[in-house]
């Protein structure tokens, strides 16, 4: 499983960057984390003629709040996540996904924006990052400009993102007092995509749902929020029969593709139980508990 | 059976005596200080300190000068002809030095077809069609595997696809045929029986109680993590091919190679160096083995052929693919006394098994297990389809775990039936141990056994009655917990030379030893490790019979240039065949080493006694002559009309298998919400006999257990409708992790083995064959009570998740 | 097609080979730089055989480029025993029956250096899910746990002798 030729580019900075993109534009593929990426290279699935490798961009690397929201750089690694103090005290559904995806040794790689701009449903990234109401920065040859993450995904491994764009950050708004959040997985084993996994972040008044918002993964071609089960849980008092009827609402609207994971009907299940477990968690998380 | 030839009784001369009374024990037994560290010391392996410091040496690890690279077209279809093959394009390329496709090996002497170990013939390259997804079809060789890549993307195949058949059930319809190379145009291979079928009728036609269940044992993949490869050299001045191989039979291999190219058997060498795991997967000959040599003897240069992972997955020979329907009888107190099986054989597109020549379908009828039954009888049908060939190992060759799942899974029906506790009720169906030597309803000697022993030992580790007593209050919180049994009997050692050959080669092997001047020995073996610890078992077996320090023995195998000739390692056979070679030479040099001890301290033969590393004067040990001593002597002062030397060979011909046996005990928890089958416990007793090593006889059954889970509970290799394989690659096709292996708990007893020199009787399968009944009696023992009486292997969540949602169970 | 001059420090010994682009870190290790202990065993970066370490941070080299590693340090399993004194991990591997085939055992350990340096004390399950990126078929696991806990100890106690 050899790679075919290719033409490689190593930019030191993020407009070197993207002046290569422009330049290359349709023929170059960004080189982030390579971890979905080099695969697909070994298979040929993927033969770009022309590879920009922006791993040299530290630039991009930092986790940090500024303002009214967490900035993380695009190439920031999903390891560096896992080990963050303050993904770790204040963003419990964003540590909750950094620990499973893939395994500890892809982690060492893969990169937040590649996760994010690869567009794959079955991504964990793209289901917090729905959840969370997240924003995602871009640059290009005019400039820099911000993209809610509702807007960002347009198709199966198709963003928002123009081919001389890169995606430079991603900002989650900081979650206000009594919210809480959780992402669970379920996967064939560790390492391997979810056949269904929920991310819930949600925000209590008193025992009421004051907001919530929910992303599925690796439940339909595009990554999806389960509206329909965000308006079952908004609004309400908490219970067993609210977060039942949340997690059968999300097991409607999701739209799974049968595969070696599962049939339709199984994962919509999967996807009913991962939502009520999520949110269980994100309830107690809002309430103060780890 | 039991054979008696001169052969054996030549050994039983040299063998110690074990009876057939030897009480069962469990404590391993230590006869030599740690400084020698014979049989039963934890011994730390002699072969480690190259594998943990990366100096390792693996085929793709061979480089030779002006090596070329291969890398091989694949189809893919499951069934097409091949209308035309367009090589211009990649022979065009710069560093392509041949495209070598089947008409070219048929041009060299008919090389496009060769013998699969079952007698069959198996396509190495194909002429008018292929028969299975992702066949080879032809091969490139370039000067870099870059190259080689490359140019495989510029071979141009016109297929024209042909309808595939999948099913082994549509298959022998006959409907589609796909052997039409064969003078018979059916699917159909072979039917074969054993037991007596009128009386297993008339057990039945008695029965007070009838069970009945189909089970489908999925076709799985060794995936060893080092997948096969070849490097192959042919020097044409010297007329000589050496070849280096993942070979786990380099003698048998290097015999093949003779008889498909014609070259004579002493100018090949086959060099197998470290192998990264076996389990089966590379006792066959693949085509692209014959591919590569064929390559080199074209080019005159040395060739590497590596797989790729998906290679591997997709077109080395699969482990079982057994359609299985059972029913088991019980008289009126519940006693089972008759088994009845028929079983459709899947065996891809070639009968590629490694079995020896007479069992077609392995050792299969070994399926009365544990129990002591009137009657059974057992049919099995082969079959091809337009899959990938094989039959082979998945640490277990032999058809004997399809035969273990199968009767400790009807077992434990029958038991839940009779709404008997499952552990009670194996207790009192087992062969009593008074019963052995126990000849089976099928024709087999069991050498010995104490089944009992082991399940009490099992039951008393976890507390077995107190976990029936949590399950039962479990479910009377609606939680559902299982708890499954198995007590399995392994049948291992091929074989007898009366019964078991591999193409017409007896299954004997081989130790040979030499003791050199200084006290220090070679000692070189006909079988191949590929990670079972052969240099240090086997030294420890020398020097548990010569008291020379293990740490003085240096074992080498896998040359066949310098190795004394044998069958290999697989199916559990290196330790009761090639282990009791080891056993049987040192004895052969032992009773020279007597004559140059009553030489050297001027005694007659019968004055001495042999004590851990000497022979001492008999009442008086101050008179002794070490073995350091006397094979000095050997070589310096040996009685006048003695050859010089200490020296000896062996051919070990067992005089019959042998029968390790187990029972585990599995605990698991059942998610109710997603069907996720947890295992909270396992407890593992095993009795092999005499443990040479303990570390690595613990090892042994950590691997075999964790082998025996992935098949219960996460692999299968799956097939769609046209053939295709969708588990082709490791993210598709689920080895486990450390997270998924649960933390095993074993435990032992040791019953000898009466007919073995040292007693043993093999390991390496036995977890894998006796896990996964354990795993599925235990999630069918949590769901019984919801209807469920079977879930097939591999046990999915979607598959727990369906027979809950079917019984009304949700989270 | 673009030919890289890549200079790296592998093993603590610098290195300047020329590669094409797309020449895998992995093959560069092993075909350029002859060193062999690391290992392939997929291409799916499921298996971790590769596993080597990059900057100090374990890394599956099948699915990184040589030229990715231009100026980095590279450090393989045969630079793990330092003058001839095998690692604790080495040790724990060889006591405790962490390996059989051997095949695993180099990415296991490269794994399991970091992971110790990150987590000098870890639990049972931290270890597990510490290698969760590297198969092994041989051993089942158990005893790899062991050999990673006796390394864990050893550590501790030859820092705390100091």
């Amino acid at each position: 499983m050899i790679p075919g030729a290719f033409d490689y580019h190593s930019p030191r900075s993020l407009d070197e960057a993207l002046s290569l993109l422009q330049q290359h534009a349709g023929d170059a593929k960004i080189l982030a984390g390579g971890q979905s990426l080099i695969p697909a290279m070994r298979f040929r699935l993927a033969m770009p003629s022309i590879l920009i490798d922006i791993n040299r961009l530290d630039d991009l690397r930092y986790i940090e709040e500024r303002g009214d929201h967490l900035a993380i750089g695009a190439m920031t690694l999903e390891h560096s996540l896992e080990d963050a103090a303050v993904v770790r005290s204040s963003y419990p559904l964003l540590h909750d996904t950094a620990v499973v995806i893939a395994d500890p040794l892809v982690r060492n790689m893969a990169t937040v924006g590649g996760n994010i701009a690869h567009a794959d449903p079955a991504n964990d990234h793209p289901g917090t990052m729905l959840a969370y109401d997240a924003t995602v920065v871009a640059k290009g040859p005019k400039g820099e400009r911000t993209i809610p993450i509702d807007d960002f995904f347009t198709g199966l491994f198709e963003n928002a993102m123009g081919e001389d764009e890169i995606l430079t950050e991603i900002r989650i708004p900081k979650p206000a007092a009594n919210s809480g959040g959780a992402y669970t997985k379920f996967e064939r084993k560790v390492g391997d995509y979810a056949i269904s996994a929920a991310a819930v972040q949600l925000r209590l008044d008193g025992g009421t749902v004051a907001a919530a918002r929910i992303g599925l993964t690796n439940v339909s071609a595009v990554p999806m929020r389960a509206k329909g089960a965000e308006a079952e849980l908004v609004g309400k008092s908490i219970s067993d029969a609210v977060i039942e009827a949340a997690g059968t609402a999300a097991a409607a609207e999701c739209d799974p593709s049968p595969d070696l994971r599962g049939g339709v009907d199984y994962k919509r299940d999967i996807t009913r139980v991962m939502v009520k477990r999520s949110i269980q968690q994100a309830v107690a998380r809002a309430k103060g508990g780890k | 059976m039991a054979q008696l030839d001169d052969r054996t009784e030549h050994h039983s001369e040299l063998a110690d005596g074990v009876s057939a009374q030897v009480p069962t024990t469990d404590e391993v037994q230590i006869k030599t200080p740690e400084s020698i560290g014979g049989m039963g010391h934890r011994k730390k392996r002699k072969e480690d300190p190259r594998f943990l410091q990366g100096k390792g040496n693996y085929v793709d690890d061979v480089k030779l000068p002006g090596m070329l690279y291969m890398d091989i077209v694949r189809s893919p279809y499951a069934h097409a002809k091949i209308n035309k093959i367009d090589a211009s394009a990649a022979l065009e390329m710069d560093g392509v030095l041949a495209v070598i496709t089947g008409e070219d090996l048929k041009a060299a002497g008919d090389l496009h077809w060769m013998p699969t170990l079952m007698s069959d013939t198996q396509m190495v390259l194909p002429i008018d069609k292929v028969v299975y997804y992702a066949q080879e079809v032809c091969a490139v060789v370039a000067t870099s595997r870059y190259i080689a890549a490359d140019a495989i993307e510029q071979v141009f195949v016109d297929y024209e696809p042909l309808d595939p058949v999948v099913d082994p059930f549509e298959a022998m319809k006959d409907e589609v045929i796909v052997r039409d190379d064969k003078e018979q145009k059916t699917n159909h291979i072979w039917h074969w029986e054993a037991g007596d079928k009128a009386a297993t009728d008339a057990v039945f036609n008695d029965a007070g109680t009838v069970v009945k269940e189909k089970f489908y044992i999925p076709r799985i993949h060794v995936a060893s993590i080092e997948t096969c490869g070849m490097v192959a050299n042919y020097d044409k001045v010297r007329e000589h091919m050496q070849i280096y191989m993942t070979s786990q039979a380099p003698h048998a291999h290097r015999t093949v190679f003779a008889l498909v190219s014609g070259l004579p058997e002493h100018k090949i060498q086959i060099i197998s160096p470290d192998i990264g795991g076996g389990f089966g997967g590379k006792v066959p000959v693949y085509p692209g083995y014959v591919i590569c040599a064929v390559a080199s003897l074209v080019t005159g240069k040395p060739v590497k052929w590596i797989e790729d992972r998906s290679e591997n997955l997709q077109a080395d020979s699969f482990a079982r693919d057994y359609h299985i329907e059972a029913e088991m009888a019980a008289d009126k107190d519940g006693k089972i006394t008759g088994l009845r099986v028929k079983t459709l054989s899947d065996c891809g597109a070639a009968d590629a098994a490694a079995n020896p020549s007479k069992f077609p379908a392995g050792l299969y009828s070994i399926c009365t297990g544990s129990y002591d039954l009137k009657a059974a009888h057992v049919e099995v049908d082969g079959v091809y389809t337009t899959k990938p060939p094989g039959g082979v190992a998945y640490r277990c060759s032999f058809r004997v775990t399809e035969a273990v799942h199968m009767v400790e899974r009807m077992a434990d029906i029958m038991a839940h039936e009779l709404g008997e506790d499952p552990a009670d009720y194996r207790l009192r169906n087992f062969i009593r141990p008074d019963q052995f030597p126990y000849t089976s309803p099928t024709g087999w000697e069991y050498d010995s056994g104490n089944y009992e022993a082991a399940l009490n030992k099992a039951m008393g580790m976890l507390d077995y009655r107190a976990l029936r007593k949590e399950q039962a209050e479990k479910r009377a919180k609606g939680e559902l917990m299982g708890i499954g049994i198995s007590s399995f009997t392994e049948v291992v050692g091929a074989g007898p030379s009366k019964d078991y050959d591999i193409l017409g080669i007896k299954m004997f092997d081989s130790a040979e030893i030499r003791i050199h001047p200084t006290g220090k020995a070679m000692a070189r073996f006909g079988t191949k490790s590929q990670g079972q610890g052969h240099e240090t078992t086997y030294a420890q077996i020398v020097a548990e019979e010569l008291g020379l320090p293990a740490d003085d023995i240096e074992v080498e195998e896998g040359d066949t240039d310098t190795a004394p000739y044998g069958l290999g390692t697989y199916a559990s056979r290196s330790t009761p065949t090639a282990g009791a070679a080891a056993a049987m030479a040192a004895r052969k040099i032992k009773a020279k080493a007597k004559k140059i001890a009553a030489h050297l301290l001027e005694v007659g033969d019968d004055d001495l006694e042999w004590n851990v590393d000497r022979f001492q004067v008999k009442g008086s040990p101050d008179q002794a002559k070490t073995i350091q001593e006397i094979a000095f002597a050997a070589y310096t002062n040996h009685p006048q009309g003695m050859e010089a030397g200490l020296e000896a060979v062996d051919y070990y011909d067992p005089p019959n298998l042998t029968f390790p046996f187990g029972s585990y005990i599995c605990v698991v928890d059942i998610d109710k919400g997603t069907g996720e089958v947890k295992v909270r416990r396992f407890v593992a007793i095993d009795d092999c006999g005499h443990i040479i090593n303990p570390l690595i006889v613990e090892g042994q059954i950590h691997g075999g257990l964790t082998m025996g889970l992935a098949p219960s509970l996460y692999e299968e290799i799956v097939y769609d409708e046209h053939g295709q394989n969708l588990t082709g690659t490791l993210a598709d096709y689920l080895l486990p992790t450390a997270v998924e292996s649960p933390k095993w708990e074993l435990g032992k007893t040791i019953t000898p083995s009466p007919h073995h020199p040292i007693g043993a009787k093999g390991v390496g399968e036995s977890p894998t064959v006796g896990a996964p009944p354990a795993i599925a009696n235990a999630v069918v023992d949590a769901l019984w009570h919801l209807g469920v009486r079977n879930i097939d292997i591999p046990i999915t969540p979607p598959k727990v998740w369906k027979a809950l949602r079917d019984a009304g169970v949700t989270d | 097609m673009s030919e890289h001059e890549v200079t790296l420090t592998i093993n603590g010994e610098s290195v300047t080979r020329s590669v094409e682009a797309r020449t895998l870190l992995v093959h560069f290790i092993r075909e350029d730089l002859s060193l062999t202990g690391t290992h392939i065993g997929c291409d799916t970066t499921s298996c971790g055989a590769c596993t080597v370490l990059v900057c100090g941070k374990p890394v599956k080299s099948c699915t990184m480029f040589a030229v990715q590693a231009d100026g980095a340090e590279v450090e393989t399993i045969e630079s793990v025993a330092v003058g001839g004194a095998l690692h604790p991990l080495q040790e724990g591997f060889w006591e405790k029956h962490g390996l059989q085939c051997g095949y695993c055992t180099p990415g296991m350990i490269m794994t399991a250096k970091n992971f110790l340096a990150n987590n000098p004390n870890p639990t049972e399950d931290e270890i597990r899910r510490g290698i969760s990126g590297n198969l092994c078929r041989c051993t089942g696991y158990n005893k790899i746990v062991e050999a990673i806990q006796y390394a864990a100890e050893k550590i501790q106690a030859d820092a705390g002798g100091e």
